[in-house]
């Protein structure tokens, strides 16, 4: 493991760099501000911060009627709480009408841990990914948390920014480029492609290392960008390597795991094994205890690159 | 600014509402289908706020300074439309296209299709939220435009309309002015038997806004509330306006019959002739 660092504080320092830049950025939160960390900016704009209190679906709202009037805002809560409680707020207020809003979460997927499955968010991407017009990016590290931030704030149009509660494995250097809408090649490979995203990033890379002593020579792909996905890696990597495998902290109905069977199915069939949560909710543990049984680790993902590489038509 | 508009008296008001019915009936009963009972009912105070109150440019839609009239009761679409059209927004032609494919008039309000629409609405409840942020913009801004926000009387038994009453006077926002046609009735029947939304005035009191209660067919009182309204600082106001559903046309006031049905040639012949 190599070292570590907090989405969430890439976000809220980001959003504080961004407040002192571009004065119409405003921010929007639901009374967690000192979890989403929007607290940095709260403290040097109050004028530009509006906490809304409990109240989800007012925020989103709130923020579609500034994102109208020409300001730029960042609505963040918990992932079980937007979309879970506002979503028809983000489909009618925000999709529709493809405004400029950028929902930003925390918290999301197992890894929020003792919470206990009311607070895992496993379905938010599913729910976002159905929405039209949206982008959605699932940051692998901090760092590119934190220009996946910068990119919502510079491009128009509706942003779900999907962070976690723990802190991740570096996966990424400050020479790093974030490309939206592009898929990062982590590492070369023939035989078979690892797509991940988020927090399964690293162990994709470490399975990658993995497997590669084992004379298994893997592609790993940061998908970052969940929508609109880059057709053109995942085409590439069903026609060069001939077997897929998604790894994701949801479930693996509507979310990565769809979504690259969406596109393999359409151009280039292949064999896709998902590491995902399968139709499940999960119940309070360590982070590390739940990954660990659900299988979302480096090793779930060695096991699943040998499932895929036996189904793969030589 | 609407200047040639601003002078009208009382009676031309009258005039141009009796128009907005006209048009409702027709180009609902052209369409087929719509709500016309709560569109009737808002016919007042829509024709009040664009030929009296607003200050708004029907050439200049997106022009920074105007009010905003944000329909958060969605269904309503067509007292909107035509109040637009009628105000100049874009031709009186096009009303009769109704719902039709390819129309820019939706059958719920759409911002991206018809010029003056402040807001995509048609799921109930949203609009007082979307415009606490016109408001709070308006404010970050140091722009000194008015809100104002029309909700039905059965859509505030949505819960969000009460997390944003609360929001509003949080923020002390003034420039905002709710307006609820309280027609009393909803698709399943009377508000008071389906969810019982009363004591309304005494809620809205108590989520700390100024109240003022009306009828909301008398143009004297609708622009002496909207005048009062404007005079009240650090609290937003509401507009209780007591409403008729389906108001104008005898067969359909307070037939709730008329909440989501389009009249048949025969009945939009007769109403009709019941605003001559």
């Amino acid at each position: 493991m190599g070292r570590t660092a907090s989405f969430r504080e890439a976000y809220g320092k980001t959003l504080l760099d961004l407040g002192k830049e571009n004065p119409d950025i405003v921010v929007l939160d639901a009374d967690l501000s000192h979890s989403t960390m929007t607290y940095y900016f709260a403290d040097q704009f109050p004028e530009r911060f509006f906490n809304c209190g409990i109240a989800e679906q007012n925020m989103v709202s709130i923020a579609a009627g500034l994102a109208i009037s020409g300001k730029i805002p960042f609505a963040s809560t918990f992932a079980v709480f937007a979309p879970g409680r506002c979503f028809d707020q983000i489909r009618v207020s925000v999709a529709q009408p493809h405004l400029n809003v950028k929902i930003v979460t925390t918290h999301s997927g197992l890894t929020v841990g003792e919470d206990g499955a009311s607070h895992q968010a496993i379905e938010d991407l599913s729910l976002m990914s159905s929405l039209p017009g949206f982008t959605i990016i699932v940051p692998a590290d901090a760092i590119e948390t934190a220009q996946a931030v910068r990119t919502a704030a510079t491009n128009k149009g509706p942003f779900y920014i999907r962070l976690c509660r723990p802190e991740g494995t570096l996966v990424y250097d400050e020479k790093y480029r974030f490309n939206l809408g592009k898929a990062n090649v982590l590492k070369a490979g023939s035989d078979a492609t690892i797509i991940a995203i988020g927090l399964l990033v690293a162990p994709a890379i470490e399975a990658a290392e993995n497997l590669e002593r084992q004379g298994v020579d893997c592609r790993v792909l940061n998908m970052s960008t969940l929508k609109p996905i880059d057709e053109t890696a995942i085409n590439q990597a069903a026609m060069e390597t001939g077997a897929i495998v998604t790894a994701e902290e949801h479930l693996e109905h509507g979310g990565l795991g769809s979504a690259v069977a969406n596109v393999v199915a359409k151009n280039y069939p292949v064999p896709v094994e998902m590491v995902a949560l399968k139709n499940t909710y999960a119940r309070s543990g360590k982070p590390a205890e739940l990954l660990e049984k659900y299988g979302l680790t480096t090793k779930g993902i060695e096991q699943a690159v040998r499932r895929v590489l036996e189904r793969k038509i030589c | 600014m609407n200047t040639e508009t601003v002078s009208l008296s009382v009676t031309e008001l009258q005039t141009i509402a009796k128009k907005l019915r006209r048009d409702i009936v027709t180009m609902i009963g052209k369409a087929g289908s719509g709500h016309p009972g709560g569109s009737l009912s808002a016919v007042e105070i829509v024709t009040a706020l664009y030929f009296k109150v607003m200050r708004h440019k029907p050439d200049d839609p997106h022009w920074s300074e105007r009010d905003r009239f944000v329909l958060s009761k969605g269904h309503s679409a067509p007292v909107l439309y035509s109040a637009l059209a009628e105000s100049g927004y874009f031709p009186t032609g096009e009303l009769p296209t109704l719902r039709k494919f390819g129309s820019s008039l939706q059958g719920h309000t759409d911002c991206n299709c018809t010029p003056g629409v402040e807001m995509s609405a048609g799921s109930l409840g949203q609009g007082l939220s979307f415009s606490i942020g016109i408001a709070l913009a308006g404010r970050l801004n140091k722009q000194n435009y008015h809100v104002y926000t029309l909700l039905g009387d059965g859509e505030c038994e949505e819960g969000q309309v009460w997390e944003a009453a609360m929001a509003a006077a949080h923020f002390k926002i003034d420039t905002l002015t709710a307006i609820v046609d309280k027609n009393g009735l909803q698709i399943d029947g009377w508000t008071k038997d389906i969810m019982n939304t009363e004591p309304f005035a005494e809620k809205w009191q108590a989520f700390g806004w100024h109240t003022i209660e009306i009828d909301g067919h008398n143009f004297n009182q609708l622009i002496g509330a909207f005048e009062q309204a404007k005079t009240i600082k650090g609290k937003p106001t509401v507009i209780i306006a007591h409403t008729i559903k389906g108001k104008g046309i005898s067969f359909m006031e307070n037939n709730v019959d008329f909440h989501g049905k389009a009249p048949n040639p025969a009945q939009v012949e007769q109403a009709l002739k019941e605003l001559t």
